[in-house]
Parts: C-alpha cells; structure tokens; sequence
C-alpha cells in the first residue's frame, strides 16, 4: 500500500493530525507500539498553565511571553492564530464530548490528588468543577474504588492557593450490593452505560447534598453516553455535578481516543497498533517509505509525508540508554535541550526544575526536524507532540495544548501547497 | 527458554491500558486484568508454581499485547503462567480434548451425519456438559464428512502457473471444507497453483489449554510439512488468522522454540487476504469483480489483529463493486478459540461478545464477515445471522461459482442457537 501519509503513534498529536490529513482526502495510515497517553491524561486541553512558579489566567497573552523569551519552544513554531484555530478544530472534532473553554481565560479544575489546575479547554461534565469563582463543593467517592479518594481531594484543596475561598468536603457512597468489590474505573462507567446506575447514585445523593454545593464525582461516568448521564445528573439533582479526573486509567482520555478513532476510521484511515516502525527508505533527504516491524518481518509503506508522533521518554519516543545517550528511536535525529556530557541531567529533588525533561527534536516553522545548522533532516518528514524538545510539558501544563497545536501544524504544513511544492521539488 | 518474553515485564510502567482493553475483566470478577495476573504476577512466579490460579480464565486474545505501548508481551507471558499452572495441576481431560481438533476430527468425520445429530442434541448436549464439561450452549460446527484435504486430491489446477502452498488448517478441513476451495479457486484465478501438502493440528489449541509439550510436537511436525516448501521460497498462505499467527510469531513467543525451520515458515507466512493486498499493490491481482449489491458489518478478530498487517480483507473488498463494508470496532466475540466452550466459561464469552452481537444486530444485515473460523461460529450463535469469511465474497464477487446472490451461503456452522 502507498500512502500521502503514514503517522507514526497514536497518541493525541499523532490523532490529530492523522485526523485532519483524512479530512482533507488524504489516504493516512495510523502505526503504533500500542494506545497512546489519551488513556492517562483527564482529556483536557493544557495549553500552558504556569510560566516558572507563577499560574497563568490567560493562556493566549502567556504563550506569547513565553515564546518571546524561548525560541525552542514548541509553541514558538505555531503562529498565534493558528494556536486558537487548531483549538476551535479540535473542539469541532471531539464534538459530542462537549469541549468548553478557549484561550481568553484558563479554567482551574481540581485534579484526582485536590490539586487546582489550569486548563484551556474541558468537557462539560468536567467544566463545573472549576474553581476559579470559589464556593462550596462536594466530593463524592464510592467506596472500594481504589482509584479516587474524595477526602484527600477536599483536603488538599483546603491548603491549595486559590483565587477565591473554596469550602470542600468528602462524601464516600457505598454501592448497592452485588456491585463487585474490586472496581475498576472501566467497569463502573460499563454499569453507568449499560446498567442504570446513575438512578442509584442520584437516589443516594439527593438528601445528602446542600442546596448551594456543587458536586464532583469520579469521572466514571460512562464510555458511551456520559454526557447524556451527566446531563440527567444535573437535571434530577438540580445541582451542578462535574467529573473529577481519576488516577489511570482516564475514562474521558478512553472517550476522546474512541471519538477520535472512530472519525478516523469513518474517514477510511486505518490505525495498525502492536507493530513498530522501525526505520525509513530514504532517498536525497527525502523518506520515500517507512518501515514498520509486525509480527514476522518488515513491510515498507511507501509514503509522501510523515508525521513522526510517537512520544517522549515515557512513551518510547525517546529513550536515555545505559550509558547516559538519548536518542530518538525510530529515525535516530538529532536532538536538542541534551545537557551536555558532564552536566546535571537530573535534579536530586524530584519536583525541580529537571534539565533532560526538555530533551526532544528540535524543528523549524514546517515542524520538520532539524539537525544542529537547523536544516531539516528530511523535507517530508514533520514532528508533533511529546517528541519535541523545548517544553517542560509537566511544569508548565502545556502537554495538551502542545499536541494538538502540533498535531494540527504538522497536517497543515503536509497540506500547504507551498510544502508540497519544496516537496515536489526535492524529489 | 527465549526470555525476552518474561523480561519484558520490566517495561510495564503500571499505565493499565491493558486492563481498560481486556474484554474479559470488564465482564467478570473471576479474572483481575492482564496487569495483575501478567507483569504484576509474574514478578514472584519465578520458575516455581503459580500460586494464583485466576490467570486460566484469561481468554488469550491478545488485546493487551496489541495496546501496550510499552512492548510488554502481556498475553504471552500470561499463556506461560497457565501452561505452568496446568503442569503442576495436570491438564484436565476436557481441556485435552478439545484442544485436539485433527483426533476429533478423524473420529467424528467416518460418522458425521450422527456426530452432526449429536452435537446438536439438547440431551446428548446436556449430557456431555455434565460429564466433560463443554457449555450445552457452546457454538459447535458440523462436520462435512469429507474433509478438504480428500477433496483436494481430485482436484487439478493449472501445473506450470507460479505455487503458493496452502496451509488451510483444521477448522477448513473438517469442518469448512467449501471455504478451502474458495481459497484454491482465488488463487487459482489469480493465476496460481496452489499446492496443498499433508498437515495436521498447529498445536494453537493445546498451547492455549497450557499443554506446552504437546503443542510444541505438533507444531514442529506441522513445520516438516511446511519447512521444504518455504526453503524453495513459495509463500505459504492461511485462511486461519489464529493458525496462521502461530506459525507466524506464537510457536516461537509463546512455546519457546528456536528452530531453523520454524523461522523460515514464520517468514513465509501470510494470511491469505494479506497476500491478496501485497499481490494487488504489485498490480497483479485480477480485478474483474462483479458487483455485490450488500452492507456487511465486518469484524477483525483479535488473532487478526495481532499479525500487525492492519485490515486487508477491507482493503480488498473495497475493490468489489457496489460492496459496503461496515467496519466494526468491537473487541473480541469472546469465544477465543476453544475458551468460550468450557461450562465454566461459556457466560463470559457471551457477556465478552455481546457489544459485538448488538453491533451486528444494528446493521440490520443478515450477513456478518469474520476471517477466523471460531469467531464465525460464535457470532452466528451470539446473532442468528450468517458469518462468511472474507474470500468468500470475493469468491461471489469474481463470478467462480456462477451462483445467484441469493445462493450465498454460511461458511459458518448452523446459526441458530442450539437451544431453543
């Protein structure tokens, strides 16, 4: 098979753009070592929430002081506009979760731990969590669910630093009998879809809840219809309700893969998962074909384009060897933000500032790596997400934001009729 | 023993993709998720016994393997635990039973229209379910009575044509003997000619039922068969994705064997529609298809997917005039071979494959494409409707049988329920 693009993972950056190549016409195939961070991360959208110690409000005037003070950044290669057009694209994509927010003002939504944290965009069942205005909440758990705990949330947030005073307190719900006892977070929104259990959970919480608290619950709330149960949650109780994000595994993560994957497959875009790409034919700075490893050998997709969105050190994007070298694993490229030999790579604390977690391909306004003289590599080959260096995605809550900003660049500038011509060129 | 299987472990990072992908924890308690049981587990497994004996219930579907973005081989590392469990424990007789398709096969086909009486007798059947152990509900195929490999002796193709040998398996032989010849009329009008050599069992059920010894002899007498043909440098095809992924990648992952012979199969391996697809990317293969007037919701199933070839038999049926495709995103049909038989498990295969069955249901078609044999015969069990395989479209599409469409037929076994 040859393809206009193959994109190489299928975490956010590499959905997006596989997703915006297909609805352009393009014939894409999607290849992965498995499920991308979709499945770890809330599903919000980050676009940048601190600048050094400080938490940003307004996400479209902080990119703009960030990038002025670090040309590296990711961020410094998108233009302003197309920050918020990528946005408005990707809440027009993940539709029927109900995307809110934008770039005017950050929303602070409590995270699984009690921590407030700004987000630029979340789905309406998360968006009444924010914290921004104060008040009163309600956290409510369900015992025997080991991966959400309302008491350490209310706790946490009576020490946070918040804008306005927020008065929060724990709720721990017993399930009706029968119920399993060792849940996970994809069984119970299973019983939310398929079992009526939003008829319990709104019977057990309807006389144990102050007229003037808003409620958080554990974001289980379904993989099918939770916005439908949410919405029928606020209703009945004629409170806001809001789902809280959970340790791993994401529910609303799993909702905004499946939604994404779903319009890729409607788009007729294949997505291979369980197999490697391993390496690329290439000819005059060009990758004519990739190669990606199945389960007996080698097959060559020849390509026009790559998206190369296939993660950091935590996804195997990049990896740091026993000798101390990184590397980026599937076309080995050249890197930047590497602390030179000899130089500290790792804080001894482990919230400090760490110097190797700005490691990743560096690239030009094409999004194309680049090599150290910031030539690119290959002409058709662009980077998106976690792979690329500059950024200190977990300090500055812009890990988000980043891949589908990136994501939506690297498909726009396959699709720019001036790449194409450089492309074409350089055949 | 090649340990990058068990060493593999050291790359979880405890993210539980897996656990959100198994189709069989979402549905049932008796199993805590392929973390647990697999890398978690595993730690303390050492070479001794297995203290925890809920990894049987692990249907071996592959999932986790398939999702995990850290390259642990969690489906195989579990598939060795239940073989170690079952050593110490012995295996039982159910289990070696069933997990020897070719022995049932030779007793069942002399006497096929009373075996087909018997396996689809509510009484026979409730008895069997309590003596052995196989669900009275168990979706179960008919045998032909003469078996592929028979009808295959009178059969010449065309001698001086390139050869793609066939591997056609134990479901093809006894069971859907007509599919066999779909495939060889394919091919054939693809200008092959397809040599089918002598084989037996590949050994998957047994692995799979944790009898690693067994499993390894017939997959190594399976490579004999098969080894001389991959040294003259023939492709050889399967239409069994399950089958065909054993000689592929399981035989050496899972059962540990180093073999010279076993490489070269490996190497040869393709399923039949990814050989279609290679041949159509070199512009060689025929395309004078007649037009399918039909909407078929089709379903990759779990072994399928774990060849990392993505979906070629829609590849190729896009190719088919007036052909629509509905591609189903379900996971697994539950069955997972011989799994979804046992009395023990035949309410969790259902439960697992029941967002197959309600997909399928909402197509309306009553006509479903499956390419694995044992995923066919549950979703026509779990629907009522007909569960073709992919080149049996194909097949109707290039004209080969000269029927009407409305002469298409199951590849599948009776799709009724057994029960009433």
């Amino acid at each position: 098979m040859s393809y206009d693009t193959v994109v190489i993972g299928a975490g956010l950056a590499g959905l997006t753009a596989a997703l915006r190549l297909t609805e352009q016409g393009q014939r894409v195939l999607v290849v992965a070592r498995g499920v991308g961070a979709t499945h770890l991360a809330p599903a919000t959208v980050d676009v940048l929430g601190y600048l050094g110690e400080n938490r940003i409000e307004d996400p479209a005037s902080s990119v703009a002081t960030l990038v002025a003070s670090s040309s590296d950044h990711p961020y410094a290669h998108i233009a302003a506009d197309q920050l918020a057009t990528a946005l408005d694209w990707f809440s027009a994509r993940a539709g029927a979760l109900g995307y809110v927010g934008g770039l005017e003002r950050n929303l602070l939504l409590p995270t699984a731990l009690g921590v407030p944290k700004p987000s630029a965009l979340a789905p309406r069942t998360m968006s009444g969590g924010d914290l921004t205005a104060g008040g009163r909440f309600v956290f409510v758990g369900l015992k025997g669910f080991k991966d959400f705990h309302p008491t350490l949330i209310a706790d946490n947030l009576a020490g946070a630093r918040l804008p306005a005073p927020v008065a929060a307190r724990a709720l721990e719900l017993e399930l009706p009998p029968g119920r399993r006892v060792d849940m996970s977070g994809r069984v119970i929104a299973g019983q939310f879809d398929n079992e009526r259990l939003s008829e319990w959970l709104i019977a057990a919480l309807k006389d144990r809840v102050e007229p003037d608290e808003r409620i958080g619950v554990p974001a289980v709330l379904g993989l099918r219809r939770a916005d439908d149960t949410w919405r029928e949650l606020e209703t009945r109780l004629e409170r806001t309700v809001f789902e809280v994000s959970t340790l791993p595994p994401s529910i609303p993560g799993i909702r905004l893969f499946d939604a994404l994957a779903s319009a890729l497959r409607a788009g007729g875009t294949r997505m291979v998962l369980g197999v490697r790409a391993v390496g690329a034919r290439t000819s005059d700075a060009r990758i004519e074909a990739v190669d990606v490893a199945n389960a007996t050998g080698t097959v060559s997709h020849a390509t026009d384009a790559v998206v190369l969105a296939s993660g950091g050190f935590a996804s195997g994007g990049l990896e740091l060897d026993s000798f101390g070298a990184t590397h980026e694993t599937v076309f080995d490229l050249p890197l930047i933000g590497v602390p030179d030999t000899g130089r500290v790579r790792f804080a001894p604390a482990y919230f400090d500032a760490q110097p190797l977690s700005a490691a990743g391909v560096g690239i030009d306004d094409l999004l194309r790596p680049v090599d150290a003289k910031g030539h690119p590599v290959y002409a058709n080959l662009h980077a998106a997400g976690a792979i690329l260096g500059g950024a200190v995605p977990w300090k500055e809550k812009s890990g988000t934001g980043i891949s589908v900003a990136t994501g939506y660049a690297a498909a726009g500038a396959i699709l720019a009729p001036a790449t194409r011509a450089i492309s074409e060129a350089m055949r | 023993m090649n340990d990058f299987i068990r060493d593999s472990l050291d790359h979880c990072v405890k993210c539980t993709i897996c656990e959100t992908y198994c189709p069989v924890s979402q549905v049932t308690p008796l199993f805590p998720g392929p973390k647990y049981v697999g890398p978690q587990a595993e730690r303390y497994r050492g070479a001794g016994l297995s203290s925890d004996a809920s990894v049987d219930y692990c249907s071996g579907c592959g999932i986790c393997t398939q999702v995990c973005p850290q390259d642990v081989k969690i489906a195989e590392i579990n598939s060795r635990a239940r073989a170690k469990l079952w050593e110490k424990r012995g295996v039982p007789l159910r289990n070696q039973m069933i997990a020897r398709p070719t022995v049932i096969g030779r007793l069942g086909t002399p006497v096929a229209p009373l075996a087909n009486w018997a396996l689809h007798n509510r009484a026979v059947r409730a008895m069997v379910q309590s003596v052995v152990g196989i669900h009275r509900d168990a979706p179960m195929p008919s045998f032909a009575g003469k078996t592929f490999q028979r009808r295959s002796r009178s059969h010449h193709g065309p001698a001086d044509a390139p050869a793609v040998v066939y591997f056609h398996g134990c479901g093809t032989n006894y069971y859907e003997p007509v599919l066999g010849e779909m495939v060889v009329a394919v091919l054939e009008h693809n200008g092959f000619q397809v040599i089918v050599p002598q084989q037996d069992c590949c050994g998957l059920p047994l692995q799979s039922n944790g009898n690693f010894p067994a499993a390894r002899t017939y997959v190594r007498r399976l490579v004999g068969h098969l080894a001389p043909h991959a040294r003259a440098g023939l492709p050889i095809v399967s239409n069994s994705t399950s089958c065909g992924l054993m000689l592929k990648r399981e035989a050496h992952e899972i059962l540990g064997i180093e073999d010279e012979d076993l490489k070269l199969v490996s190497e040869s391996m393709y399923d039949v529609c990814e050989f279609l697809v290679r041949l159509h990317d070199r512009g060689a293969l025929r395309t004078d298809f007649g037009s399918l007037p039909l909407t078929i919701p089709y379903h990759a199933p779990c072994q399928q997917r774990g060849h990392g070839i993505g979906k070629p038999a829609l590849d190729l049926l896009a190719l088919v005039p007036d052909l629509d495709m509905i591609e189903l995103d379900a996971d697994c049909c539950g069955i997972a071979g011989t799994y979804g038989l046992k009395k023990e498990k035949y309410e969790i295969a259902m439960a697992v494959g029941a967002r197959l069955f309600t997909d399928i249901a909402a197509t309306g078609s009553d006509l479903a494409a499956c390419d694995s044999e044992t995923c066919r015969w549950q979703i026509a069990h779990g629907t009522g409707v007909t569960a073709v395989h992919p080149i049996e479209l194909l097949y109707r599409a290039y004209g080969l049988d000269g029927h009407t469409l409305d002469r298409l037929v199951t590849t599948g076994p009776h799709p009724a329920r057994v029960a009433g």
